[in-house]
């Protein structure tokens, strides 16, 4: 797998820290399914450039937490503050608008299944403003797929793909737009240690270069370890702990601790 | 979690009826359903009025919906005219009518089996495709991530198949009209001797312009209706694979029952 990132400076192998304007705020989140309270009282907030990772046990609501961000869940209380504007409040158009500068990289991939490789890649490009001629399509698209290393099945259905090739298409997908903030759901899932690793990586280099600001939900403490800036611990639909990787792996508490072993 | 027992008077009262089966939840179901179907055909003008316009998607669908339910639509066409022909003879026969067969077969061919049999035959084909595409989009979270991505999928997806749907269904009457007439012709000629040319002035002497406009202006409705309940059923599935194919049957289900209750509009 090539990157092909347009920019000279090798980007540093693990996340550096980085301080500055929120871009997400959530504060005081409650979301229920009838009498499955999956989230209640959540709150946390991104800094801009930052990378941080949400760990948790599987059930715990992380995905409900990132739909909610993204409004594709309704709150039932609480509010999420993206880029400045409120979500809940926002009029659809607007939120249509919103969500172009938001990429989403689903635990399913969801992948349009009618469409080729190429054309799930191009159908957000498409959509964007601004006409882009055939030639810079194709320059983007293939970039997309370099990046995740699947060049080759450019016009293949995604019925055709391995489960890893999806995820790296549905990340390819969700990249494409150079969104200003990321939400990666599971983003490492199903794939072997080494494209673990590049994924990782990937993740990393748009950090870095486009200065993303992103969550990562994850069960791969390896990419936690090399991802995240900041991690924050889910349980009971709470958030009990948040540090650096290292102070969490060092915490007292050993329900925290044991995410580590 | 707050894990109250449960009542004590639950394991020892009679047993209950399930909610789905009582008559107020049925009420209940059915205003709702029928509050949020209204809810979806006024998005849908107003989605439909408002750019942006998603032509190419729209060219895309009267293709695949058109083109997908041709084949079944001709061939019924074609045995329904055979067999009201060779079914009505014997009756003309003994009243020495015979003369008025290709007339007669016509008539009621245009004016009202062509299209409720095509509309009927489309909701099956072209509704149960609808149904269950965008029923399993919804499953898998395509439609989501179209939202997410910033596209309007009510747009892209509801819109553009619904007006395909309005579109094609009157296509396919007149393919199946046609056809229709063919296998009258060649009824007619099975047990007796009609020459093509006085096949086509009967036929067109009987038809009269006012046969044509309602019975054709009729079908853009169903169409319209067809495409409007299997976009609602598949936009509105539950999840899961059991979602997907109950979204399907009830989009084929209920389509079929609004063409029949559309039939009797505007035919006076
Ligand atoms: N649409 C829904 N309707 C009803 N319940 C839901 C829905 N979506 C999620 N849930 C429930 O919310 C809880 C959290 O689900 P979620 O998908 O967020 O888990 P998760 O933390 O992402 O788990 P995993 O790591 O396995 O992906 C689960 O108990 C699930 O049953
Ligand atoms: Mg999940």
């Amino acid at each position: 797998m090539t990157s092909t990132l347009p920019e000279k400076v090798d980007p540093p192998d693990t996340a550096a820290a980085v301080p500055g304007e929120l871009v997400v705020v959530m504060a005081h989140v409650k979301k229920s399914f009838e009498t499955n309270h999956v989230l209640q009282d959540l709150s946390l907030e991104l800094h801009k450039g930052e990378n941080l990772v949400v760990l948790g046990r599987s059930g715990s609501g992380k995905s409900v937490l990132i739909k909610c961000l993204v409004g594709l869940e309704e709150l039932d209380e609480g509010q999420v503050n993206i880029l400045g504007q409120d979500v809940a409040s926002l009029p659809n158009a607007e939120l249509l608008l919103l969500r172009r500068r938001i990429g989403f990289l689903f635990q399913s991939s969801a992948l349009y299944d009618s469409m080729t490789v190429r054309e799930n890649l191009e159908f957000p490009l498409r959509r964007q403003p601004g006409k882009r001629t055939a030639a810079e399509l194709e320059a983007l698209v293939r970039e997309a797929l370099q990046n995740v290393g699947l060049e080759e099945a450019m016009e293949r259905l995604p019925s055709e793909l391995s489960g890893g090739m999806r995820k790296r298409l549905g990340l390819a997908r969700t990249l494409i737009l150079k969104p200003e903030i990321m939400l990666y759901d599971e983003p490492t899932t199903g794939l072997d240690a080494i494209t673990s690793k590049e994924i990782s990586k990937l993740i990393l280099d748009v950090q870095w270069i486009y200065h993303t600001s992103s969550i990562i939900i994850t069960h791969d403490i390896d990419c936690a370890r090399r991802t995240a800036n900041r991690i924050i611990v889910l349980q009971d639909g709470r958030c009990t702990a948040q540090g650096s990787f290292e102070e969490l792996a060092s915490a007292a508490d050993p329900w925290t601790r044991s995410f580590f072993e | 979690m707050e894990a109250s027992p449960a009542p004590a008077t639950d394991s020892t009262g009679p047993t209950p009826v399930p909610a789905a089966l009582r008559p107020d939840s049925w009420f209940k179901s059915f205003f709702l359903e029928t509050a949020s179907l209204a809810r979806f055909t006024g998005r849908f003008f107003k989605e439909a009025l408002l750019p942006p316009y998603e032509f190419e998607e729209l060219l895309k669908q009267a293709f695949l919906i058109g083109y997908k339910s041709l084949p079944l639509v001709a061939i019924t066409g074609f045995i329904i005219g055979l067999v009201l022909t060779i079914q009505s003879r014997p009756t003309l026969v003994r009243f020495g009518a015979i003369s008025w067969l290709p007339a007669m077969v016509a008539v009621s061919l245009v004016r009202e089996i062509g299209p409720v049999v095509t509309a009927i035959i489309f909701a099956g084909k072209a509704g149960s495709g609808i149904g269950a595409e965008l029923a399993s989009m919804n499953v898998s979270e395509q439609i989501d991530a179209m939202q997410v991505s910033g596209t309007n999928p009510f747009n892209f997806l509801v819109v553009s198949r619904v007006l395909a749907a309005t579109v094609m269904l009157p296509v396919l009457v007149v393919f199946a009209d046609a056809l229709g007439l063919f296998g009258t012709f060649v009824g007619v000629n099975l047990q007796g001797d009609v020459s093509a040319r006085l096949f086509v002035t009967q036929v067109f002497e009987s038809l009269e312009f006012k046969d044509l406009l309602p019975a054709l202006a009729k079908t853009f409705v169903f169409g319209w209706a067809v495409g409007v309940i299997s976009c609602y059923k598949g936009f509105h599935s539950n999840s899961g694979t059991e979602g997907v194919g109950k979204a399907t049957n009830s989009a084929v289900v209920f389509s079929i029952f609004m063409v029949l209750s559309l039939i009797w509009w505007p035919c006076s």
